[in-house]
Formats: structure tokens, sequence, C-alpha cells
């Protein structure tokens, strides 16, 4: 699903944020991406993204080489790559089922088939029944929840998540991790990124560990 | 197809909503538009009707012809006769060097020292009057050319020549109504182009987030492009109406002013074909410039 081969990411001013990267990622696996902060793994979540490119090397994504998706065509790309974000960024002026209906309504999906499947998505990370709520009503823990759903409305075949529970306690982050694992169980590939080796050692799903911007071990991950 | 109109609807009835919501800065908004169209659509139409007003004032055009002092009475009544027959000629007038100094102690106010005088300093004139045919300049001018080389003639006047001066003043009136407009129509791009711009830096976030999740660009621009069209419309009918209103203010005393000079000249409003023009003008301004804001925007909030 993921191939990084020898992939450098200088940005300009020379700081160098990634440096020979390589790992391979099959479909339906699910890994943790830790290091410090400032170790890379937010700009080699966004090289898969697509939000960045890299300075050399090749990212290959669901068997497309990123490298080569010209600009017009890098939305319709991102539809296949559910985010997850740290601060959620909900829209705060739209209610909970506006905001998860937004990528469905973004790639011009049949209304009709919209409503069933923002409720599928709702349902899923347990918030049924707080559609017509304004985001900034619920707790942290349930915005993240809002924002798990609007990445899998679209069910896409991966899921990237950049620390997903920073800003939440213990109890509410391993029940965002479980969701995760959930979503895994069901054939999705799974990416996260955290600082918290808490998740790692609990889940035991494979790791890769960034610092200084080299992969410098993993563990259940291919390395070629 | 349908979906794809539905699609389009939807967007601007989204549009339409957020104008609604922000009832105060889109009024606004569209009263400055609506003032800046209003001023080149009003002076266009006074223009129309002044053009409307002295399309008939060419047929009161004369030429007079004076003649030397010393041409004998017969000679001029011939030299009348011969003129009336010419070519485009309706009449002519025979006024008499006596009935020229007669008419001038009358009008003038000078009598007492023309009398001093030892004889009369009047020529003989004639006065020839075209026909309707050839009123126009151009016809005027020739018939003109061709009088004055008669003989006894000394100086021959076409009473044209203010009329002429009114064309030439209200020809250049129209272009500077021209270059007027296409200043208050750029004047008008910028106006959309910045409300634009704030809408667009207020939803800063949410078109990040759309990005994100894999919004094109043209999705992404089309409630604005709505958003302008419609503030360019709305200002359109505001100039409409603005202008309609002045008409309006101003068609009482123009009555009375043209009862004074007996004319039955009535106010023209916009025509359905400028009407149009002026609301297509609006929307494609306001189309325009928030498809230039929003592009050059979106290139500095998209991520990639």
């Amino acid at each position: 699903m993921i191939e990084f081969s020898g992939v450098y990411k200088r940005y300009p001013g020379g700081h160098d944020a990634l440096k020979n990267v390589s790992f391979e990622l099959g479909t339906g696996e699910m890994a943790f991406l830790t290091g410090h902060s400032g170790a890379g793994k937010s700009t080699l979540l966004k090289l898969i993204t697509l939000i960045e490119t890299a300075s050399r090397g090749q990212v290959v994504v669901n068997g497309k080489n990123l490298q080569r998706i010209p600009r017009r065509r890098v939305p319709y790309y991102r539809r296949e790559v559910g985010i997850v974000f740290q601060d959620h960024k909900l829209l705060m002026d739209r209610t909970v089922y506006d905001n998860v209906a937004l990528p469905l309504i973004v790639s011009e999906s049949d209304p009709r088939e919209i409503g069933r499947r923002v409720r599928a998505a709702l349902d899923k990370v347990g918030l049924l029944g707080k559609e017509r709520i304004y985001p900034i009503r619920l707790s942290g823990g349930e915005q993240q929840r809002v924002g798990i759903a609007r990445a899998v409305v679209n069910r896409p075949p991966l899921l990237l998540a950049d620390e997903p529970t920073g800003n939440l306690d213990a109890e509410l982050s391993d029940e965002i991790m479980d969701l995760f694992e959930s979503f895994n169980r069901h054939g999705v590939t799974v990416l996260i990124a955290t600082h918290e080796v808490r998740h790692v050692s609990r889940l035991m799903k494979p790791v890769l560990v960034l610092s200084n911007g080299e992969l410098t071990r993993s563990l259940g991950v291919h390395v070629p | 197809m349908i979906r794809y109109l539905a699609r389009h609807a939807q967007v601007l009835f989204f549009a339409l909503g957020q104008l609604w919501r922000t009832p105060l800065a889109s009024l606004m908004t569209v009263a400055v538009i609506g003032i800046t169209l209003a001023l080149p659509a009003g002076l266009y139409l006074a223009l129309e009707n002044a053009r409307e007003a002295t399309a008939g004032w060419a047929g009161g055009a004369q030429i007079s012809l004076y003649l030397r002092v010393d041409t004998p009475d017969n000679v001029v009544g011939q030299l009348a006769d011969e003129l009336g027959h010419l070519d485009g000629v309706a009449r002519t007038e025979h006024i008499s060097r006596a009935a020229a100094l007669a008419e001038f102690k009358r009008l003038s106010g000078f009598g007492a020292a023309l009398d001093a005088l030892d004889d009369n300093p009047m020529p003989p004139v004639i006065v020839v009057h075209p026909d309707d045919a050839h009123s126009d300049p151009t016809s005027l001018q020739n018939l003109m050319a061709q009088i004055s080389r008669y003989g006894d003639v000394d100086l021959a006047q076409l009473d044209m020549r203010w009329v002429q001066r009114l064309r030439a003043i209200l020809q250049l009136a129209q272009r500077g109504v021209l270059l007027l407009g296409a200043l208050l129509c750029v004047a008008v791009l910028l106006i959309v182009g910045n409300t634009i711009r704030l809408a667009v830096l207020n939803r800063r976030s949410e078109i990040e987030i759309i990005t994100l999740i894999g919004g094109t660009d043209a999705f992404i621009r089309r409630p604005f492009l709505y958003s302008g069209l419609l503030q360019g419309l709305l200002g359109a009918g505001a100039a409409w109406v603005l202008v309609h209103l002045s008409l309006w203010a101003l068609s009482g005393p123009l009555r009375q002013l043209t009862a004074l000079y007996a004319s039955d000249f009535q106010l023209q409003g916009l025509g359905p074909g400028p009407t149009a023009a002026l609301l297509a003008a609006g929307a494609v301004l306001g189309w325009i410039a928030s498809r230039v804001t929003v592009g050059r925007h979106l290139k500095a909030i998209a991520p990639s």
C-alpha cells in the first residue's frame, strides 16, 4: 500500500527533514510511526498526502507513483486517503453531520447515498444521534471521533493519523486507538504517527522509528 | 447532466444564503457597485436623451448670402430666383438693403447712430432654405460651396455651425462616458475583488480542509464565483433602480422646461437592450473579479 524507496525531503534553507527513508507497508497492515517531535513524522505523512513532494527518491501509494501525479489529479488521489489530524480540523460552523458529509459532497457523490453513509460512519465511531450538534459542544474525544468519521466516510483504502490522541487523556486515547484497530480489522491500511510509545506496546503493531529524519529502527515492517 | 445542474443550483442558493446571512455587508457592497454602475449608465442615458432631443434640429439650417453692397436690387431678385431653382433648395428669401437696415435698427438699438450715417451700410441678403433631403451637414457644405461661387456673393454663412458644434460636443461627451465607464468597471472589479478576498480569508480554514480531503479547485471556487456574479448582478440591478429613480425625480422640472420650448420631448428610460447590457456587465464583472481573486488566493492557501 505504501512504499518509500530512498526518500529525502529537504526544505528550502537546507534542513533535511527526511534522509534516505525506505520501507514498505502492505495492504491491510497497521503500523505506528514514532519518534521525537521534529523527527520527521509529520513530513513523512505530508509526503503520502501530497502536501509535500519528495526531494529525492520515490513514494508509491496504492500503486501510484506520487511524483507522476499531475497537480490537477491531486484532489482525486487524496480521496483515496483518509486523514485524521491532531487538531481535528473540523468546521465549527457546521453540524457534525455536515462535517462528516464534507468528503462525500466534495467528491460529488450521489446525494441519496450521502445520508446513509454519514450515519454509517457516525455509527462506527459511536456518535449516532449527535448529527445535529455543532462540534464546539462536543468533548475533545468526541471531536476527534467526528474527525475519524469524516476520514473514513468515503471508505478510503488507506487511513493516516497525525498524533490523533495528542490532546486526549489516556482512557480516551486508548478508545481512539481501538477505533483505528477496528477499521484495520475491516481491511483498511492504517498508519498512525504518535510520540506515545504506550500505544505501540499496548496494541502490538509494527513500528517505524524516526530520529532526525532517519529511519533508525523498525519492528515488523518490511525494510528493503 | 441533471445532477450537474442541481449541484450548481445548490451552490447558487448557498451563495445567495451567504449574502442573506450578512445583510448589512452585502447591502453595502451591492449599493457601492450600484452607485458605481449608475454613474456611467445615467450619463449614457442623458446622452441618448440629448441626441433624441436634438435629432430634428438640422431641419432649421439655413444659409445666409451677404451680397456686395453695390449689387442692384433687380440683380439680387434675379439671383434669389435662380438660387431658388437649384437642386436641394426649398425656397429663398430676399432681404433688401432697406429692409435689412430697418430690421437692424429695430433689433440692435443703434437707431440714432445709424441715422447719422450718410448711406445705408447694410448689404442685401438672400436667405437660402435647403429642402429636408439636403439638411445633413455634407449636403449643406456642398450647397454652400456651390452658391458661394456666384459673382455677387460677398459672404456665405451657414447657420448650422452651432448644431454641428453641439453634435461634436455630444460626441466628445460620449467618448468621455465610455472612458468613465471603463474606469468605473475597473472600480467594480476592485470592489467585488475585495469582498471576495475577505470572504476567502474568512473561510481560509474551510478551504484548507476541503483541499486536504480532495476538493478540486473548481469545487472550492464555485461558491465564490456565484457570490461574485450575484453581487455584480444585484449591483447592476441597484444601478438600474437608481437611474430610473433619478429620471423620475428629473421628469417634473424637465416637463416644465420642454413646455417652455413648446417641445413634446419625453425622457426615455433604459430600454430592454441597454438594461440587459447593464445587468450582463455587472454579472460578468463580478464573475471575473472573483475568478481572479480566488485563483490568486487558492495558490497561497493550497498546502501543496
